[in-house]
């Protein structure tokens, strides 16, 4: 079972119409948004999201020119309620996982917390061994 | 290496500025007596030929520039009669009227034993096979360089320009040794040959090239290099100063300006003040020999530095080094003088930008702001910040290192700058002063 899900990253600077133009193609493709975060630093942005197919989508975009990269990020599972996120963040810290980045998403069947960690296999085994619950790759769709 | 005029190229330095003193003097006395625009000039800046005593003496004298020989068109700055001429060439008027030169017989000689010492000075003689791929007719590359090549008692190939496909075939059939063209005709010609089947190291011995008429740098030289195998070399000259003049020897480190035909200073653009050995201005030629058109301080406007060191070859001519951008393309931020080149140079050494940049320039209050902005190459992407503000400052850094002063850095996605067909538009002053 891979708890390991592929994102995609797009440099993008902070322009108007950046992102629709990014959208736009992604549609043309057909491929779908599930979650999505822009992060902003001094002039530039990274575009990150994940999506139902991120192979094409990246075809796509390089094609455009774009620059894109792929980052393994983990899905963890949180109640839609108040009290969610502490739940969630209240084992990651006692697990000690350091968050490089992280963005949230109200999922099909409840909310994911979407994380970045830099050892990401180290971070699957102990959420899991913490009572994280988290997301496959084929339950985003 | 051997010289063509041994005796001239070797010279001591003593001896030679002692022949440059007397050349600038009898054609300070010419000028005042027999050129109407020149004599006008003194005299506007009150300086009379009994005023130049010594070479340094030179600096007293007025500038000439390019809008001179605009606003005289086509002869009003030649001296002596319409039968003393024996060729006119014509620059095309890129930015204006054309501009119209002039060549007594004893001009076209000297420009002759210039080329001729030029190639010499790389290797060719009798043995080699050249072809000139510059243009023949108004233009003076193509006639500038046959007849240096003719000089040294090479076989010409008067090639001129297009139809590649048949360029190659001579080079092959012929067994032509050395190609005088642009840079940029000679990558086009590695192209084509190598959509031909032809190896040009293999198949031809085409071994030299003598490469200019327009800007290049060293990493094109390389690339010429590497994909040809020839060695090539840059070649200098304007119309107004004959044409080319001037090359490298084999050496491959700065132009050899012959000091009995012309005298070089290099100038703060700015202050017109003489700068020393190694800093980068304004290339100022004074042509000493010349008769038709006579060239006093003429401000070129390309960027150079000069060593007056002798060559590991023997010549103890001034070098210059290769032309670093034009003095119209400078930029005066917070003082201090910026080209466009030197942030080019800059970025080149970081591998992970692109080769498209754009810089702007504004104030805010008192203080001039630079931005550059760099495009980022897709492989180099990462999705942690710190990897790309990391880059950012790295950029910064070096842009500090090459241009003394402080500049923004913005990195931008890859492809999102304008594209420029020919001469790119990279500066934006956004200054109104």
């Amino acid at each position: 079972m891979s708890y390991t899900i592929k994102q995609i990253s797009i440099f993008a600077e902070n322009k108007p119409g950046r992102l629709a133009a990014i959208a736009d193609a992604l549609e043309e493709e057909k491929v779908n948004i599930y979650a999505f975060s822009i992060a902003e630093a001094s002039g530039f942005g990274i575009i990150r999201a994940l999506v139902s197919d991120p192979e094409k989508a990246y075809k796509k975009l390089t094609d455009l020119g774009y620059a894109v990269s792929f980052t393994n990020v983990i899905g963890v599972k949180m109640r839609d309620e108040p009290g969610g996120l502490k739940d969630i963040a209240r084992i990651m810290g006692s697990a000690g996982i350091n968050i490089e980045y992280a963005y949230a998403y109200s999922g099909k069947k409840e909310a994911v917390l979407v994380v970045r960690v830099d050892q990401v296999e180290d971070a699957i085994k102990a959420l899991q061994a913490h009572g994280g619950r988290l997301l496959e790759e084929k339950e985003l769709a | 290496m051997t010289c063509w005029d041994p005796r001239t190229e070797e010279i001591s330095k003593a001896d030679l500025q002692a022949l440059q003193y007397r050349h600038l003097k009898t054609l300070v006395y010419k000028l005042y007596s027999f050129s109407r625009f020149y004599h006008d000039r003194m005299k506007a800046a009150n300086v009379h030929p009994d005023d130049i005593r010594s070479l340094d003496d030179i600096v007293k004298l007025p500038f000439m520039y390019k809008k001179d020989l605009r606003d005289n068109y086509p002869d009003k700055m030649f001296m002596g009669g319409q039968d003393e001429l024996v060729r006119y060439h014509v620059s095309s008027g890129t930015t204006g009227k054309p501009t119209v030169v002039g060549y007594t017989q004893h001009d076209l000689d000297n420009w002759a034993v210039s080329v001729a010492r030029a190639l010499t000075s790389i290797g060719l003689g009798r043995k080699d096979i050249i072809q000139i791929s510059y243009g023949y007719g108004l233009f003076t590359g193509g006639l500038g360089l046959h007849y240096g090549a003719e000089r040294i008692g090479a076989t010409v190939v008067p090639a001129s320009v297009g139809n590649t496909e048949r360029q190659i075939e001579l080079i092959h059939d012929l067994k032509v040794s050395a190609i005088c063209c642009t840079p940029s005709y000679m990558l086009h010609l590695a192209e084509t040959a190598e959509r031909m089947g032809v190896d040009i190291n293999r198949d031809t011995r085409l071994r030299t090239a003598v490469l200019g008429a327009e800007p290049w740098s060293e990493k094109m030289r390389n690339r010429i290099q590497e994909l040809t195998g020839v060695k090539a070399y840059d070649i200098y000259g304007t119309s107004e100063l004959s044409g080319p003049l001037f090359t490298e020897c084999t050496e491959q480190n700065g132009i050899h300006v012959w000091g009995d035909l012309a005298y070089v200073e290099v100038l703060d653009p700015e202050t017109g003040e003489q700068l020393g050995p190694g800093e980068t201005g304004e290339l100022v030629v004074t042509m000493l020999q010349k008769e038709a058109l006579p060239m006093v301080r003429y401000r070129i406007g390309d960027l150079t530095s000069y060593d007056d060191s002798t060559c590991p070859c023997g010549r103890s001519h001034v070098r210059i080094s290769r032309i670093a951008g034009r003095v119209d393309d400078m930029l005066i931020i917070r003082g201090i003088n910026v080209f466009p080149s030197q942030v080019e140079h800059a970025l080149l050494t970081i591998p992970e930008l692109g080769e498209h940049f754009q810089i702007e320039v504004d104030r805010k209050g008192a203080l001039d702001t630079m931005l550059v902005r760099v495009e980022l190459k897709p492989t180099a992407f990462s999705d942690k910040i710190d990897d790309m503000i990391s880059l950012k400052q790295r950029v910064a850094h070096t842009l500090h290192g090459i241009l003394n002063i402080s500049a923004d850095v913005e990195l931008v996605g890859p492809g999102t700058l304008t594209r420029f067909e020919g001469k790119a538009k990279r500066v934006l002053d956004r200054r109104s002063i």
